[in-house]
């Protein structure tokens, strides 16, 4: 119970929390906020988003996005400002498009691959234990036929 | 025969892939403003905070827009190449000294020499943020209609000057 407890207040402890918080009058567009700091990534900080990094650069961003929210900017009009100027390298889910495809699809394709591989597998597998029993089985029948021969021919002996 | 064809084929496959991303450079985020106008600011210059710049005053100039900082180390590093192009006067250089004190910017410039034709100050970085600036130093060069025509990111070396941005710049001064 007690190691139960531990555990429990290092998971709330670990949750990241927004490294500066602001609060938006309106709830629709904290929310627009949350979500928007949690989909741009940090350009210096590779591998967080802004909502997660205290870079300057990333409080600059957070700063940026939630002005254009207070002045009613819509989501789509943050984010197509935001890939303005840095590309589609700033957004975490990139939009499908020409050049963002393999990103896209390369996850299926690799899954169907291994599909097609496990199923092969298990074909092969499968056609090989049939051979086996096949060939067990004319195994026996040649034994129990020299059995039989030897019977015919012997007379029952046990 | 297939049964050696096919691993091979896989290998190859993977090998060219694992050698581009070897190649490939994280840092270097391409920049989706090539052949894209400058965006505009109206920023006060360091040496004269009464006085303004906007890249309209620059139209019909080539000029780079590099953009610096004092607390920036990799800058350092960059600037005796910066003041090295400056000497050739084959360019106007325009300075953006990004999220900085203009005390320290002053005292960088007059130890280190200010290879700068004009610099202006963003300090909460706004400038930055239009330009797509994610880490200094970076170096936009400019053409004579306002287009931007190569970002450079990180610190602009020699060979950098001598193989791109020298060519670069004679071919621009040459449109029109």
């Amino acid at each position: 119970m007690k190691h139960l407890l531990l555990i429990l207040f290092l998971m709330i402890s670990g949750r990241s929390y927004a490294v500066d918080t602001r609060q938006l009058l309106d709830l629709k567009q904290q929310e627009s906020y949350e979500t928007l700091t949690k989909e741009l990534r940090c350009l210096v900080c590779q591998n967080q988003t802004i909502a997660d990094s205290n870079a300057e650069l990333a409080a600059d961003l957070r700063r940026q996005v939630y002005e254009m929210l207070e002045k009613g900017k819509s989501n789509d009009e943050i984010i197509q400002f935001m890939t303005d100027r840095y590309g589609d390298f700033v957004l975490y889910k990139p939009a499908f498009k020409g050049k963002t495809v393999l990103l896209w699809i390369a996850p299926i394709v690799f899954l169907i691959m291994g599909l097609i591989t496990v199923f092969l597998f298990i074909k092969r597998k499968k056609m090989s234990i049939n051979l086996q029993n096949r060939a067990d089985s004319l195994h026996m029948n040649e034994d129990k036929q020299k059995k039989i021969r030897s019977l015919l021919e012997n007379g029952d002996i046990s | 025969m297939l049964k050696y064809i096919i691993p091979l084929v896989l290998f190859i496959i993977m090998a060219v892939f694992l050698a581009l991303g070897l190649n490939l450079k994280p840092n270097e985020i391409p920049s989706p403003f090539i052949n894209k106008p400058a965006p505009g600011f109206s920023a006060q210059k360091l040496n004269a905070p009464d006085e303004r710049l906007s890249p309209a005053d620059l139209k019909g100039k080539v000029w780079l827009f590099n953009v610096w900082a004092s607390w920036c180390q990799s800058c350092r590093a960059e600037h005796p190449i910066l003041n090295q192009l400056a000497q050739q006067n084959a360019v106007l250089i325009i300075g953006l000294n990004y999220k900085d004190q203009p005390v320290n910017a002053k005292n960088w410039l007059d130890a280190l020499g200010n290879p700068y034709n004009i610099n202006i100050m963003d300090q909460d970085g706004r400038i930055g943020i239009d330009y797509g600036v994610y880490g200094v130093p970076e170096t936009f060069v400019i053409d004579k209609k306002g287009l931007i025509r190569y970002k450079h990111t990180g610190p602009i070396s020699a060979e950098d000057v001598q193989q791109i941005f020298l060519p670069l710049i004679a071919k621009l001064q040459t449109e029109i």
